[in-house]
């Protein structure tokens, strides 16, 4: 039979194992000699938690009336170890990017965001600005591998340290910014000289190990008198262990960043394939929480590819106290922007599908160190965006918890989840929807 | 000036650390260390401490702007991160010591173990002894001075460190190379030398820095030569 252009339709037959994705890469690697670097998370179909549902209140659950009955959002951080914890309004926190991944003005729009809703954000790679440390209310400042910029009297200001042995998008590889983004102050902030293609440390220069980190841990909370909360992030590769490893560390919050875990430029190689999603990294984090009795004390935070209020609220169902978001920030504030779909066109893209956050030439303003395309990004409107989309977040989760009969939301419990695919139950360990059965656990 | 002693039999790390940094000057000694860690950790004022006896990790972690002198060993991470101001232990010094350094002076008159100056970002560090392997890994500023000799893969993958060698080095890591001892190296040496109070030959060092060439990937492009052939 032949189509109507005449071509017989096995002349059109894509191969599963070769798509054009994997011809174009080919050819592409042929063409440079080099690997992709790219931004963005992992692409590809992985389990995710739309993989699960919530079960909501029926004959032997009361739901909460959803407009009218209060439903808790806050969470504490360090309240037994800092002098002053970390007080979030919301259990939505904003994940580690660097200034010099982002321009100053995402940086400002992320600060102005987070804090309109109560939240955090988080330094990164680099430092910490002035300009960041003004329009965060709870600011987070991470202690990396390569500690650019690490600087005790910024340590001092900080609300929290985040010791950050790996995340989502590459457990086990350094972080990377690319030369054209490399201008005289990101230079000027990680002493490199300008215009180099930057390969940060993957390991930290001064400890090994988790005794050593426990050790570290302390000299930290020694050097700010001890009063912020410390907490420790790593990619989801093996969670059990590295969430008992953490909590014997010390860490009064463990965040746990799955496979989906968004990065300003790394090999693709590595986002697409290391590390475990994040469905399945939870409850893994969750059971070695429970396994040293620390869980609810010692808190969790999951990231990785939340989007929505379901999966803050299935996040949480999973035993998560919160849960960090970068990705969908960005989108928040104006990645991937349909209004700016000629310009990703130029740049042989399209609005939805832009993910060169390497690259410094960003339309939306948000990747680079460019002023003319950084300028484009108006920080108080797109901490108005990030806020209002914190908030749909916020009240999304609270509706849920609402329908299963929580008064707060951290008293969503994975009894309230059931999975739609046999996957899902095995790697979340709920029940197959319709079922008793959690693959591994027990019989139908 | 008076001097306060800190018995750290008695005390802990925890009081010494706070009552350091709420002083802004004064001398304080500190007794039986026993090892602990993070000894003098987070000091940033003028003040001046002496610790008699051997510390664990991070002994002066993060120092600004005082002085610190170890009359003893130190382990892991000694002055990590300092700033500015002066650390000076008499002994020897376990890994990472002055690791990340952003600026002041680490001296360490005996040996340095391994990854001695790593991610190093402005200190000026000072080994009367040998130093370990992996020495001012990633190095990106700062100076590093050895008398005596270094260990396998001396400055690999360094960026704008200068290392300054006396003695024997085993092997030079990747990118890293031996350069020529300009006038203004040895005037470095000679005002570190001075400043850490050790004798020796400025000559008598030899210069390693970084060849750059990992500073940016080598990039092919095979279809941008092809078409700028055929135009």
């Amino acid at each position: 039979m032949s189509q109507p252009n005449g071509q017989q339709p096995w002349n059109l037959r894509e191969s599963y194992t070769y798509d054009r994705n994997v011809i174009a890469e080919i050819q592409r690697a042929a063409n440079t000699g080099i690997y992709r670097i790219r931004g963005w998370g992992a692409k590809r179909e992985l389990p995710t938690l739309d993989d699960l549902v919530v079960l909501g209140a029926s004959m032997s659950r009361y739901p909460l009336e959803g407009y009218r009955e209060a439903c808790g959002t806050d969470v504490v951080i360090g309240a037994d170890t800092a002098e002053n914890p970390v007080r979030l309004d919301i259990p939505i926190t904003i994940a580690g990017m660097s200034f010099g991944s982002l321009s100053a003005n995402a940086k400002e729009a992320l600060g102005r965001g987070a804090s309109a809703v109560g939240t955090s954000t988080t330094t990164g790679d680099g430092g910490m600005t002035p300009e960041e440390r003004t329009h965060s209310s709870t600011l987070v400042y991470q202690y990396l591998p390569s500690r650019y910029g690490m600087n005790p009297d910024d340590l001092r200001k900080a609300d929290a340290i985040e010791v950050v042995v790996g995340q989502g998008a590459k457990p086990g590889g350094g972080g990377m910014l690319m030369g054209q983004k490399i201008n005289e102050r990101v230079a000027e902030m990680r002493t490199l000289p300008e215009g180099i293609d930057q390969r940060s440390a993957c390991r930290h220069p001064d400890w090994t190990g988790p005794d050593d980190l426990a050790i570290k841990i302390t000299e930290l909370r020694e050097i700010v008198d001890h009063r912020v909360p410390v907490y420790i992030k790593v990619g989801a590769a093996r969670p059990y262990y590295d969430t008992a490893l953490s909590v014997k560390a010390g860490a009064d919050a463990v965040v746990v960043d799955g496979m989906q875990g968004g990065t300003a430029a790394t090999q693709n190689v590595f986002i697409e394939h290391v590390g475990i999603p994040t469905i399945a990294a939870i409850p893994e984090a969750v059971r070695a929480l429970q396994d040293l009795g620390v869980h609810r004390e010692v808190k969790l935070v999951a990231a990785g590819g939340i989007r929505s209020g379901a999966d803050v609220a299935k996040a949480i169902a999973l035993g998560a106290d919160a849960v960090s978001l970068g990705t969908a920030a960005l989108i928040a504030i104006g990645d991937n922007d349909p209004a700016l779909e000629a310009e990703y066109n130029a740049l042989g893209t399209s609005a939805g599908f832009w993910e060169d956050f390497q690259a410094g030439n960003d339309p939306a303003g948000i990747t680079t160190q460019d002023p003319e395309l950084a300028s484009r990004l108006d920080p108080i409107i797109g901490g108005r965006r990030l806020a209002n989309y914190l908030n749909v977040l916020a009240v999304e989760t609270q509706t849920i918890a609402r329908a299963c009969g929580k008064s707060h939301v951290a008293n969503l419990e994975p009894e309230d989840l059931a999975a739609l695919t046999v996957e899902a139950a095995a790697m979340a360990k709920v029940p197959l929807a319709g079922t008793s059965w959690i693959p591994g656990q027990n019989q139908a | 000036m008076s001097e306060s002693i800190f018995d750290l039999a008695d005390v802990t790390v925890r009081e010494l650390n706070q009552t350091l940094h709420a002083n802004e000057s004064g001398t304080f000694r500190v007794l039986n260390p026993r090892g602990a860690h993070a000894v003098a950790a987070g000091i940033n004022s003028d003040v001046e401490v002496h610790i008699e006896g051997s510390v664990g990790y991070y002994c002066a972690g993060m120092h600004q702007r005082g002085t610190v002198r170890v009359h003893g060993n130190a382990s892991t991470g000694l002055a990590e991160n300092i700033m500015s101001g002066t650390v000076h232990i008499t002994g020897s010094a376990t890994m990472s010591a002055g690791a990340t350094g952003h600026g002041g002076l680490l001296v360490i008159e005996g040996n340095a173990g391994s990854r001695c100056g790593i991610s190093m970002k402005g200190v000026d560090i000072v080994v009367g002894g040998n130093v370990g392997h992996m020495s001012a890994f990633m190095g990106q500023a700062g100076n590093l001075v050895v008398l005596g000799d270094a260990g396998a893969d001396l400055g690999d993958s360094l960026y704008e460190a200068d290392i300054y060698v006396r003695g024997a080095v085993e092997s030079l890591g990747s990118d890293c190379v031996e350069k020529e001892l300009r006038p203004e190296d040895l005037e470095t040496i000679s005002r570190l030398l001075s400043a850490a109070g050790l004798a020796a030959e400025p000559t008598d060092f030899t210069r390693y820095g970084s060849a750059r060439e990992l500073y940016n990937f080598n990039v092919d492009d095979i279809n941008a030569e092809l078409a700028e052939g055929q135009s």
